[in-house]
């Protein structure tokens, strides 16, 4: 097991640094210079050599590429171009809203999704399996900006059940108000992926002999199901669900769009607006961050369900 | 994931590849319903200006937030433009751009995947970690920022979208070649001389195909999504140009009086994106029943 951490550990690292590279040369190429565009058309020669010099950017590409390295690993990504505060400071004020829409959304997803997919590979090619096909099927396809608006218009404003712009936090009823509808939204879309990787990974496992052996030795239905099946199946379930979280970060961006509800989605969209570069930069190594550490999870998560990866 | 390799049957002649495919695919209604909608969703788009009630561009402010009647389907937008007009020249952009952007994935992603495989030791560790890091990264962010960065134009759209797409399809060729490679036929080619590029794009490449093209359905979907999704946060064509996300765009600025200008474009969407899954589900079981729903 510790070998086997080491080593994706190790790629971890490597992914953080290769993207690291790419956001350093990504914000270069870009056309157009950045000091000019932080202070505007009318800028005087003067003002832009000065920006120049706070941003670094007069220095030899090297130069720059090595502090730009060794700050990212400090944690010092440098000052927003817009609101002047620590990009750091920044992204850490709204992290905690995304985090807590995003693990909310993923418990509804396995408390919805798991049970339909397992109940759904046992009833196979029966009505609540086409039902539960069906609807997963619907389920992924929805972009999640659509199902959001669907969700605001009948909840929020046909009927004032919540709020339309889910900002409140302080009280416990205020906070469940403002995260119901954009947890649902992105718990319904999760659920519909998992339901689909839990059928197909269920329906693997009901065929295999020990299932049969332990239906032979009258272990009872349910047991085989739950304990028997369901455990072998988890693999390709944490699988899918790991790089379901790429899709669903996407998918929080669009949510909290529509909900106006702070996060992560709303400071990127905002840089993008203002074309606050150093913003953006801390936004890609955050999500980097957040993937990385994601797959980790996953690779653990493998071993404790696992034991056989340990000797990996 | 990458590591499997899947069994691959004989290489028989393409022909009955594709010949069994669509024998399987024949039995699935689901697919063929699928299959139907997005047809008529790309002649709808195909043959918009003849079907169209009214010019897409034409503004009255005299007709401003109308609901659905009779002259207009769908109702009219702020600037008084009918919705249903837009919605079918809408089409043009999402088909097109979902169009381009995965063949331009297919065809890259195939190439990488089939060299990977082929070329195998550290060529194929480093290519596949790439396409693993590219798989792992949030696609919508990636194409946010390169459209961001680069502007919003039909080219750099169709770029970024296809290069999210690259991973999923060199994933897929790879695996196949691998197991192929080691095939007494290939063994035979190549001792009768012939080239790299002859075994691969005569003998496995047809192999893999049906895979590929079920894979091309899903992804096309997925691809159309991602266009709503840049144009529903800003990162569209620029107006008047009617595009999907970009008519919920400016809908949603007046969800609370005329919802329908939102919704209209978004079930659109939903309608398109749940026919190519259907159609692209049905594909996959007929290529391989072992496969049968994997998410």
């Amino acid at each position: 097991m510790t070998a086997f951490l080491i080593r994706r550990i190790g790629f971890a690292f490597v992914t953080l640094f290769a993207v690291l590279t790419l956001v350093f040369v990504i914000v270069r190429i870009v056309p157009g210079d950045p000091a000019q565009v932080i202070l505007g058309d009318q800028a005087s020669r003067e003002a832009i050599e000065a920006m120049h010099e706070r941003l670094g950017l007069n220095k030899p590409i090297v130069t720059q590429y090595a502090e730009f390295l060794g700050n990212a690993v400090k944690g010092d990504w440098g000052v927003s171009m817009v609101s002047g505060r620590p990009v750091m400071a920044e992204v850490l004020n709204v992290l905690p809203w995304t985090i807590e829409l995003t693990v909310v959304s993923l418990i509804i997803g396995v408390v919805l999704g798991v049970p339909l997919g397992v109940w759904a590979a046992v009833r196979r090619n029966r009505f609540f399996d086409y039902a539960a096909r069906i609807a997963s099927l619907l389920g992924l396809s929805f972009p999640a900006f659509v199902s959001a608006i669907i969700l605001l218009f009948l909840f929020a404003i046909e009927v004032h059940w919540f709020p339309v712009i889910s900002a409140r936090s302080g009280s416990l009823a205020a906070w469940t108000q403002s995260i119901t509808l954009p947890a649902i939204n992105l718990g319904l879309i999760s659920a519909a992926y998992i339901t689909r990787v839990t059928r197909s990974a269920m329906l693997e496992v009901l065929s295999e002999d020990y299932v049969r052996t332990a239906r032979a030795k009258g272990v009872p239905a349910r047991s085989v199901v739950w304990r028997h099946a369901l455990r072998n199946a988890l693999i390709p379930i944490i699988t899918v669900v790991g790089l379901y979280l790429s899709i669903l970060i996407g998918n929080s961006v669009l949510t909290e769009i529509v909900f106006s509800r702070p996060g992560l989605g709303k400071l990127i969209v905002g840089a993008l607006n203002q074309r606050d570069y150093t913003m953006l930069q801390g936004m890609m190594v955050i999500y980097t961050l957040a993937v990385v550490v994601v797959n980790l999870l996953v690779d653990i998560a493998y071993g404790f369900v696992d034991p056989r990866v340990k000797l990996g | 994931m990458s590591d499997i390799v899947a069994p691959v049957a004989p290489p028989a002649p393409a022909s009955n590849a594709l010949r069994a495919t669509l024998r399987a695919f024949n039995t699935n209604k689901a697919s063929w319903i699928g299959l139907a909608i997005f047809l008529i969703v790309v002649a709808a788009a195909i043959l918009a200006p003849l079907i169209a009630p009214h010019d897409p561009l034409d503004q009255d402010v005299l007709d401003r937030l109308k609901p659905p009647s009779a002259e207009h389907l769908l109702g009219t937008d702020y600037y008084g433009r009918d919705t249903f007009s837009r919605l079918l020249y809408g089409a043009r952009v999402s088909l097109v751009i979902g169009i381009v952007s995965t063949l331009i994935a297919m065809a890259a992603g195939t190439l990488i995947g089939m060299l990977a495989g082929w070329r195998g030791g550290r060529f194929d560790t480093i290519t596949m970690q790439i396409m693993d890091m590219l798989l792992a990264f949030p696609s919508l962010i990636l194409g946010l920022i390169i459209v961001a960065m680069l502007g919003p134009s039909i080219e750099n759209i169709i770029a970024a979208i296809a290069l999210t797409s690259v991973p999923p399809f060199a994933r897929i060729a790879r695996a196949p070649t691998i197991a192929v490679k080691g095939r007494d036929f290939v063994e035979a080619c190549r001792s009768l001389g012939f080239s790299d590029t002859r075994i691969l794009s005569v003998h496995i490449l047809p192999n893999i195909f049906p895979e590929i093209l079920v894979m091309g359905s899903l992804w096309l979907a997925n691809a159309i999504r991602t266009e709503a999704s840049l144009a529903f946060i800003g990162l569209g064509l620029k107006p008047p140009t009617p595009t999907w996300g970009g008519m919920i765009r400016e809908g949603f600025e007046n969800i609370l009086d005329s919802a329908w200008l939102a919704i209209a474009p978004g079930v659109a969407i939903l309608i398109v994106i749940f026919a190519l899954n259907l159609l692209g589900d049905g594909l996959r079981d007929a290529v391989d029943p072992k496969l049968k729903n994997e998410a």
